[in-house]
């Protein structure tokens, strides 16, 4: 009597994550891109190290965003300020990353300070952004969008009114090494480690999962739903500051309009990578493997020399039948239930 | 409202004078990995009350969205007034004069209850504009008709439970359906609710309505229907009338076996007090809540819905905290503003609502019944100890029969006795001292209660302290040593076991 229950005919190990489908969906795509390559341009996409370590270091920094958004979304929570966020980190982080050889740098006083200063400074300004968001949503209880939008449009303000809309330039050398190479990579690849860690394995993780798939029976959990939420928000926030960092390191400068349309671009990435908007789900793997989507998609259409609009167009697109898809995916759960 | 093209077969059908309107044969539903349905058949006889019965996951609901056009089966054939027909969607089905009473009600919460009744069929004006007069007037008539006592103008948000359930029941006889389907429509609603309506369901069967009615309380079965059917995995059993048979066959018919002793209460021994609550008052709520509970005793609470015994359940466990009052708890005051506060202090709460504050849907069995316990420890060096977690959580699904697979599951695959269990299992891991029980079986198959029951007088021997809330009086009268009575947020009295009966606490709490 008891073997109507529902029992999956197929069901998934552990370990085996259902993001291998996402992973067949990256390889689909070089694949594409390779065949299409030697039918127009006659020549391999693949086989070019060169374009291929350009293409991953451009979108580390989104990467490393997409990372912390991922956990906002599992919150059942969005985030639109990363983008902004890194703007404000970059400017006012590079104006105490100053060399003294440079004459006019904005704070005299203020130059050739040890790299840590710097790092401190941008983490430190990206956590409070966070963190700010966070106790907005947590404790007025207004949403996510509208907190994190108002944050976008403030961060950007004060990124430009921080220099009157002037550039920064001249680090050390020492700040500048932290985006040098294939710094970007590391330390994106890091971020995505320890974080995959902390959702899968520690409390921080359950809790984060529990209250994006029900708020209410977080609550009556034990979970302190306002507080881990303040933490989700800081922690979104300090990567989107160590994003900044990275940034003005890479380019040894900083600019107001800096980080533009990023946060869209890491929210593509998570949810491309089969994080569910309406929250419980999701995983770091899914999102590198998502962010190396976006990247390999921007770098092939170069590639095919396909106009930038297109680009921009086609992105559209993509992020929104990742969407339908995951409704799709939630609607036949639903059903079945 | 009924097509034209139904109103032709209404017509031809009473030429016809056949002895069932609806009659359902060789009905096959498949769910990816599993059969819902498998040869199943359902005949309904006009005017009259048939209930379906079963256990959760019997295939009494897909069976139920099969007749109201929100499932297309596989296999089988429909025939309505003897005609074969497809019912393509609910849409589909309401034209054809069947409706149904979701027991999430459908209603839209901001518009009157004349526009949710006529909704597609509002009389216009010569502007072409809605004649909420004409619209006002209607409801009046059909309201009269049922004998509903019910401002048509009224917002759907400003009305009872049962009083939606009404306007629901209306809407379906103003589209003049012949057959209607309720989804355990007494779930939710008070005692005098309750009579209410069955007599407009009686009212309903004299004009010659057929009516689906899905329950899991037996005694309604007995009081308002004339025939059931009983499902078991997915398969038909048989049909009955509701005058031929005693409550154990129809549970023998349900289970496919005995059940011996439904509320198993064995003998704990009582120990000190463990909680003490003094005047404990939420203004507007609950007022001077004052017991004390001793270790290894079940308390029971009732009263009907909305007398505040959930809401004093959450106040213990800090849901939403009390603002006045004393909470003592083995002797020592204590200051409950979180459910983390109260778990400290060894409380833990099953709460009423299974889905809205107990799942966590997406996530699996085993991250379901985890989370309770992770506060205190189970981790190491950081992170949670996955392994020891996952041996706590078998020990726990085999102790309480869950019947699953593996812990990997997702939770909203189980079924409803099944999801109850791996949240009582949430609670147990956290080796409460006392243990606050919502509704521990409300929505679950007998089997399931069964085990439910003897579970919570297990804890009791062990010496937890149990208060359990419950509607239904036999479960409380069975399982209590005392009972409390609570009636529109005062306690009206506390019953020992041997001076309780259904008599008493009704009177306590209905007063």
């Amino acid at each position: 009597m008891d073997n109507v229950q529902i029992e999956p005919v197929k069901r998934q190990r552990r370990g085996l994550p259902q993001e291998l489908n996402i992973l067949l969906v990256l390889v689909a795509v070089a694949l594409v891109f390779e065949i299409l390559g030697w039918i127009f341009q006659g020549q391999s996409f693949l086989m070019n190290t060169r374009r291929l370590t350009i293409m991953i270091l451009q979108v580390s920094v989104v990467g490393i965003i997409a990372i912390g958004v991922t956990q906002v979304i599992i919150t059942g929570g969005i985030d639109l300020s990363s983008g902004s966020v890194v703007a404000m980190t970059a400017m006012i982080t590079m104006s105490v990353a100053q060399s003294g050889d440079y004459a006019r740098a904005m704070y005299p006083a203020l130059t050739d300070l040890p790299v840590i200063v710097p790092l401190a400074v941008g983490l430190g300004l990206g956590l409070i952004a966070g963190m700010i968001n966070g106790a907005l949503i947590a404790l007025t209880g207004i949403p996510p969008f509208i907190a994190t939008l108002g944050m976008m449009v403030t961060a950007r303000g004060i990124a430009k009114w921080y220099t009157k809309g002037q550039p920064i330039s001249f680090p050390t050398d020492g700040f500048a090494a932290i985006g040098s190479g294939a710094w970007p990579v590391f330390i994106f690849l890091a971020v995505a480690l320890i974080f995959h860690i902390a959702l899968r394995y520690t409390r921080y993780g359950k809790f984060t999962y529990a209250i994006g798939a029900n708020p209410q029976a977080a609550r009556v959990s034990g979970i302190n739903v306002q507080r881990h939420l303040i933490k989700v928000y800081a922690i979104a926030g300090l990567l989107a500051g160590l994003a900044g960092i990275v940034t003005a390191a890479r380019a040894e400068t900083a600019q107001a309009g800096m980080g533009m349309m990023y946060e869209l671009d890491a929210i593509a990435a998570a949810v491309i990578g089969g994080t569910s908007l309406s929250g419980g789900r999701g995983r770091i793997f899914g999102t590198v493997i998502g962010t190396l989507i976006l990247g390999l998609m921007m770098s092939g259409f170069t590639f095919l020399r396909v106009d930038a609009f297109y680009q921009e167009i086609v992105k559209g697109v993509i992020i929104v039948a990742a969407v339908v898809a995951d409704t799709f995916r939630q609607n036949a759960r639903s059903k079945k239930a | 409202m009924v097509s034209n093209t139904t109103l032709e077969a209404i017509e031809r059908y009473k030429e016809k004078s056949l002895p069932y309107i609806l009659e359902i044969e060789g009905i096959r539903k498949e769910f990816p990995g599993v059969v819902a349905l498998d040869n199943v058949q359902f005949r309904l006889r006009p005017g009259s009350v048939h209930a379906l019965m079963g256990e959760n996951g019997a295939g009494k609901s897909t069976l139920m969205k099969i007749i109201a056009g929100i499932y297309t089966p596989d296999r089988g054939t429909i025939r309505l007034r003897g005609e074969e027909v497809v019912l393509a969607s609910p849409l589909d089905a309401l034209e054809q004069g069947i409706a149904m009473i979701h027991q999430e009600l459908a209603l839209m919460d901001w518009m009157t209850v004349a526009e949710n009744i006529w909704i597609r069929r509002e009389p216009k004006n010569a502007l072409g504009l809605i004649d909420h007069r004409k619209l006002t007037e209607m409801t009046r008539e059909l309201f009269a008709q049922l004998r509903l006592k019910i401002d048509p103008t009224a917002q759907i948000s400003t009305l009872t439970v049962a009083q939606r359930q009404m306007v629901e029941i209306a809407k379906a006889v103003s589209h003049r359906s012949q057959v209607l389907i309720m989804d355990e429509p007494t779930s939710a609603i008070t005692e005098t609710e309750v009579d209410h309506l069955f007599e407009i369901i009686r009212d309903l069967k004299a004009r010659g309505v057929a009516i689906v009615y899905i329950t899991h309380k037996m005694n309604e079965l007995f009081e308002i229907a004339d025939e059931f059917s009983v499902f078991r995995d997915g398969k038909y059993v048989g049909t009955h009338a509701s005058t031929d048979v005693t409550r154990d066959d129809i549970i023998r018919m349900m289970v496919g076996r005995e059940i011996t002793e439904m509320f198993p209460k064995e003998e704990a021994e009582i120990g000190d007090v463990i909680l003490s609550v003094e005047n404990l008052s939420l203004p507007g709520t609950f007022h001077g809540i004052t017991f004390d509970l001793r270790r290894g005793e079940i308390l029971g609470l009732a009263g009907l819905v909305g007398s505040g015994r959930s809401n004093v359940a959450e106040a213990l466990f800090g849901v939403t905290p009390a603002t006045e009052g004393k909470i003592r708890i083995a002797g020592r005051d204590v200051t409950i503003a979180s459910p983390a506060d109260a778990m400290r202090e060894g409380m833990a709460l099953l709460t009423e609502d299974r889905k809205a504050t107990g799942c966590f849907l997406p996530l699996t069995i085993l991250e379901n019944m985890q989370i309770a316990a992770l506060h205190e420890g189970h981790v190491k060096l950081g992170c949670v100890d996955e392994r020891g977690m996952t041996n706590l959580c078998l020990e726990m699904k085999d102790k309480l029969r869950i019947k699953t697979p593996n812990l990997d599951e997702r939770i909203e695959n189980l079924s409803g006795g099944n999801q109850q269990k791996v949240l009582i299992a949430r609670w147990l891991l956290t080796k409460p001292k006392i243990l606050i029980l919502d509704e521990p079986t409300r929505g679950i198959d007998v089997g399931a209660k069964a085990e439910i029951h003897r579970l919570i007088s297990g804890l009791a021997q062990q010496g937890v302290a149990v208060i359990m809330i419950s509607s239904e009086l036999p479960e409380v009268l069975g399982m209590s040593d005392r009972i409390m009575v609570m009636h529109e947020g005062h306690m009206t009295g506390i019953l020992d076991r041997a001076e309780a009966d259904q008599v008493k606490i009704m009177e306590l709490a209905a007063r």
